[in-house]
């Protein structure tokens, strides 16, 4: 990558500065929640987790742990019940789910009593004197068998299946009865994590003179989650204040995840009358915090002889794990809108249900429902060319949403943006240069290597519509509920008494840059450099403006909170504007603002600096035009597209539509069964492109996940449900040494319903490229069914299975 | 080495970033845990506490290190240098972090710290580096967000100007 360096223009978006964040980051002078002070009474916490999956709790003793020198409290199920309410659930259904096992475990990992002691270590110690007595029942770790076995996980629910939902979009049974062919995959999508390398952090307080929890955590978001806790705390949202630190060590949904802890963690101040600090260690993250759903899902197409796909049937079974815990099961409903994918399929049939079995709960990582629904779909679309004897590469071209059809509504209720996906699907195969990769596999294959071609062409959605999980019930209970629907964003701008700007974003920024991008923007409204913003990315619930869609999720950062960031410092320069008309004598729609100057357009001579008109609010108020006063400019940004789920389903659920086609050559080791990626090619439309050093940080950063799903990682477990992944030597993270570099495209259609233009892109990667890599095993090996990871252990059976 | 009593604290004396300190700990105390929690240098990173991840890599004694892997008593004596003390003067970088800077090398930046230290010491033994070398080389630590790409730039580049000085010198 060139580096560009920063000039002095008015567009400063569009241009890689370097980031505000990186000085301290780069000198050890980050803030991350383990880094910061606390209170000098404070106690830490240690937690016992279940060596079982699935146990029925007989008895605990915790005497022991309670004489032992330094510990203050010790807490179990049975306390937890006493001081709170269950979280919250998604689904109706007779389940509950508290943050801690109550008389019954029901995942290995899952916490079972916590110790408050003087220190880490005393605590730990404490956890060895704590008598547990199990009764050890079958556990349930296949969701198919789950499906249908006798053992329930969650008695009242009468079997594991805690949603049955059916959708029918357009008339699929017709367009099956007339398919000239069909085509079907079935796959079984595995467990995993984008395991930020920061764990999960909680400081608590509790203040029992006003009955009030203050929380600092390496919480992400979304917000909504905030009213889970402070429901389940028994307190209103104006007692339940949460903040979270200056920096945080990455987080790809995952720290949504600490939203139960921060329950746990909270009521273990209430007990012990003091702060109450834990930090989790991780074995704990990897066996215990959150995982991505599994899938299984069968998926059938209805085909034309062309390879035209009229009609799509799901039937996905979806392991949420032990608990239903929120905000699942969104993971199904993401993508609810963009079943079809990029393809104009009309027609489409889904079962989905949502199981239990004996695994840690699952929740929000990266891609979040798109890697599990594209899997099945591009898997489908490499078996329609191979079954129909088509270029994969036509069956891909003649199903995609034509070019001048947007904004495009798909059959299941999505409106795709904006996008050209053949222009893209063109340029893409022209400079990454398939037809030369074509011609590397035929004089692979020609020397006796295995090498394979794998395409996959995806949407990418971003900007989750908070209604669209309300999709999982039928419309008369959605009545009943009343509607949920948009994503509202929210930013400030304001100006201090020496003219300076501050910009606050609700964005809770995990490491992305945030603060810069939101600088750039703003700098370009007001004429500013970047430099001269500052912009706050911590989060305080009782201070700052958010609402239940803030947060660090489904890409909204570029499109939404940027969006808002833009708005906001309009209406700042709108009323700045009216006072500088004033003070220069010319109207307000002639003044300008450039070069850190307000003037008159087009006489320089007559301006003034912007520090100066900035600060007269504070000084000299009543000099002000009346509305005027330009101290403090609130935006919250909803958009009107996204609508709750209509009476057939039909659901809009993302706001932006980013289009990703991907291709790739993989050769595998014939002997050892180890696959390398040869090339990997990546086109990318996420609209307009605000800073193409994040973008391609995304982008990258993405790619090394989905190699990571691909590839190597897997949440394992052995039959009888022991976890079998607890230290990075046995979940294997790809490190500099697997991780290709991509060859990244783009081309840009900006999205009409951002502000900016902007779509998200920070996701797309881990929805298309471990199908991607997958066609191409397939391709290589010459095989209808693989699923992942693609380890050597997998594949080597499958190479000495080929007929030579 | 002194001989030690497990429910004891002792004081362990180092040279941290070219300053004589000292602080208490009990034998079983991580490094990882005195350097942040006693000395309060929070800059070094632990991510994995066995070993695997590379965020809390130091050099001890001229030679990277993890130090969740080191007792604080194991230190005891010993030199040594920490993100904190890889900057010339405050609001100065290193070659190597302006190059971190410069190619968006890091993201949330957890990693970082042991990365740099381990480049730090890496570019000093081996000036003239490949970038296969530097990808096997990284192959020791785990970053979640870049994907390496901007690493891996960022310690060519950094490579390159380092021989620049060293030839100016
Ligand atoms: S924290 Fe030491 S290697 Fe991970
Ligand atoms: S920058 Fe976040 S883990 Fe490397």
């Amino acid at each position: 990558m060139t580096v560009k360096p920063a000039v002095q223009t008015a567009n400063w978006c569009g241009q890689s500065i370097e980031r505000f964040e990186d000085a301290a980051l780069l000198t050890g002078r980050g803030r991350y929640i383990d880094d910061l002070g606390v209170r000098p009474d404070t106690l830490h916490a240690a937690i016992l987790r279940s060596p079982h999956p699935h146990a029925t709790i007989r008895r605990i003793d915790t005497t022991d742990a309670l004489k032992l020198p330094g510990v203050a409290a010790v807490l179990t199920g049975a306390d937890v019940v006493k001081l709170s309410a269950p979280l919250t659930v998604g689904v109706r259904a007779p389940v509950q789910c508290w943050p801690i096992a109550v008389d019954r475990v029901r995942y290995a990992g899952e916490p079972v009593a916590v110790v408050v002691a003087v220190d880490r270590y005393v605590a730990e110690d404490a956890l060895e004197l704590i008598d547990v007595d199990y009764e050890p029942l079958q556990a349930l770790v296949d969701p198919m068998q789950s499906l249908s076995s006798n053992v329930l996980l969650h008695d009242a629910l009468k079997s594991n299946v805690a949603s049955d939902r059916t959708f029918r979009y357009g008339d699929p049974e017709a367009a099956f009865a007339k398919a000239a062919h069909r085509v079907s995959v079935e796959i079984k999508y595995p467990r995993n994590s984008c395991t930020p390398i920061e764990t999960y952090g909680v400081v608590a307080e509790y203040e029992p003179g006003e009955d009030s929890y203050d929380v600092l955590a390496n919480f992400m978001g979304p917000f909504t989650m905030h009213a889970v806790m402070a429901r389940s705390l028994k307190v209103p949202g104006n007692r339940f204040r949460l903040r979270t630190p200056p920096d945080s060590g990455g987080s790809f949904g995952v720290k949504q995840g600490v939203f139960p802890y921060i329950v746990l963690i909270a009521l273990c101040a209430r007990v012990a009358a003091r702060p109450v600090k834990w930090i989790e260690d991780r074995l704990e993250h990897l066996a215990a915090s959150v995982s991505a759903t599994g899938r299984a899902t069968r998926l059938e197409a209805a085909v034309e002889a062309d390879g035209r796909v009229t009609a799509l049937r799901y039937d996905q079974v979806e392991d949420v794990g032990a608990h239903i815990r929120a905000p699942e099961p969104a993971t199904l409903y993401r993508m609810q809108g963009n079943l079809t994918g990029a393809y104009a399929i009309r027609n489409v049939a889904v079962r989905n249900r949502v199981v239990l079995t004996n695994k840690t709960p699952s929740g929000l990582n990266r891609g979040f429902g798109g890697p599990q629904l594209y899997y099945a779909l591009e898997r489908l679309m490499q078996r329609v060319a191979v079954e129909l004897y088509l270029d994969p590469l036509d069956v891909i071209r003649c199903n995609l949403v034509p070019s001048g059809a947007f904004p495009y509504r798909t059959a299941s209720g999505g409106l795709l943006d904006s996008g050209d996906y053949p222009a893209a699907v063109a340029k893409a195969v022209d400079e990454g240069g398939l037809a030369e990769l074509c011609k590397r596999r035929d004089s692979a294959r020609a020397a006796g290597k295995l090498y394979g071609i794998g395409l996959t062409a995806v949407v990418e959605p971003s900007v989750s519509n908070m209604g669209y999980v309300t999709a999982v019930l039928t419309p008369q209970e959605r009545r009943k509920a009343g509607p949920k629907n948009g994503a509202q964003a929210t930013a400030t701008v304001a100006v201090d008494p020496s003219g300076s700007v501050t910009v606050h974003i609700a964005s809770v920024p995990q490491g992305q840059g945030h603060r810069t991008v939101a600088a750039q923007v703003t700098a370009d409204v007001l004429g500013l450099a970047p430099k001269d913003v500052r912009v706050v990315g911590e989060m305080d619930t009782s201070r700052d403006a958010w609402s239940i869609a803030s947060g660090n999720y489904s890409s909204r950062f570029a499109a939404a909170v940027c969006g808002a960031v833009h708005l906001a410092a309009m209406q700042m320069k709108g009323k700045l504007a009216r006072n500088a008309a004033a003070q220069l004598n010319v109207p307000a729609d002639e003044i300008e603002f450039v070069g850190g100057k307000v003037g008159a357009r087009g006489n320089p001579d007559n301006a003034i600096p912007f520090g100066r008109l900035a600060a007269a609010s504070h000084w000299a108020p009543g000099t002000m035009p009346d509305g005027a006063q330009a101290l403090r400019e609130t935006v919250f940004w909803s958009p009107p597209q996204l609508e709750a789920p209509g009476e057939l389903d039909e659901t809009n659920s993302s706001l932006c539509h980013g289009f990703i086609f991907d291709f790739c050559g993989v050769e595998i080791d014939r002997i050892t069964g180890a696959l390398r990626i040869d090339k990997y090619v990546t086109m990318h439309d996420c609209g307009t492109v605000l800073h193409p050093g994040m973008v391609a940080g995304q982008i990258n950063g993405g790619f090394a996940h989905a190699l990571g799903a691909a590839v190597y990682e897997e949440f394992a477990y052995s039959d009888d449900g022991a976890f079998l992944s607890g230290t990075f030597a046995d979940y294997l993270v790809p490190t500099a040494t697997e991780v290709p570099e991509p060859l990244i495209l783009h081309v840009e259609t900006p999205s009409p319903f951002t502000p900016l233009g902007a779509k998200g892109v920070g996701e797309g990667n881990c929805m298309s490229t471990p199908v991607c890599i997958a066609n191409a095993v397939a391709d290589a090996l010459g095989i209808a069914s693989i699923n992942l990871p693609l380890t050597p252990k997998r594949l080597a059976p499958l190479i000495a299975e080929r007929k030579p | 080495m002194p001989r030690l009593s497990a429910g004891r604290r002792h004081t362990v004396r180092v040279t941290l970033n070219g300053r004589a300190v000292e602080g208490e700990a009990e034998p079983r105390m991580l490094l990882t845990d005195f350097l942040r929690h006693v000395l309060g240098s929070t800059g070094t990173h632990v991510g994995c506490e066995h070993g695997v991840c590379g965020a809390c890599t130091i050099d001890i004694d001229g030679a990277p290190a993890r130090a969740c892997l080191t007792l604080a008593v194991q230190a005891d004596g010993a030199t040594i240098r920490t993100v904190e003390g890889l900057a010339p003067e405050p609001g100065r970088l290193s070659v190597l972090q302006d190059a971190f800077r410069r190619h968006h090398a890091l993201q949330c930046g957890f990693c970082t710290a042991g990365i740099l230290m381990s480049l730090d010491i890496y570019l000093r033994d081996t000036p003239s580096p490949t970038e296969q070398d530097v990808r096997e080389f990284l192959g020791g630590h785990l970053c979640r967000c870049t994907g390496y790409v901007p690493i891996v730039a960022a310690a060519l580049d950094a490579a390159q100007k380092l021989r620049g000085v060293a030839r100016d010198a």
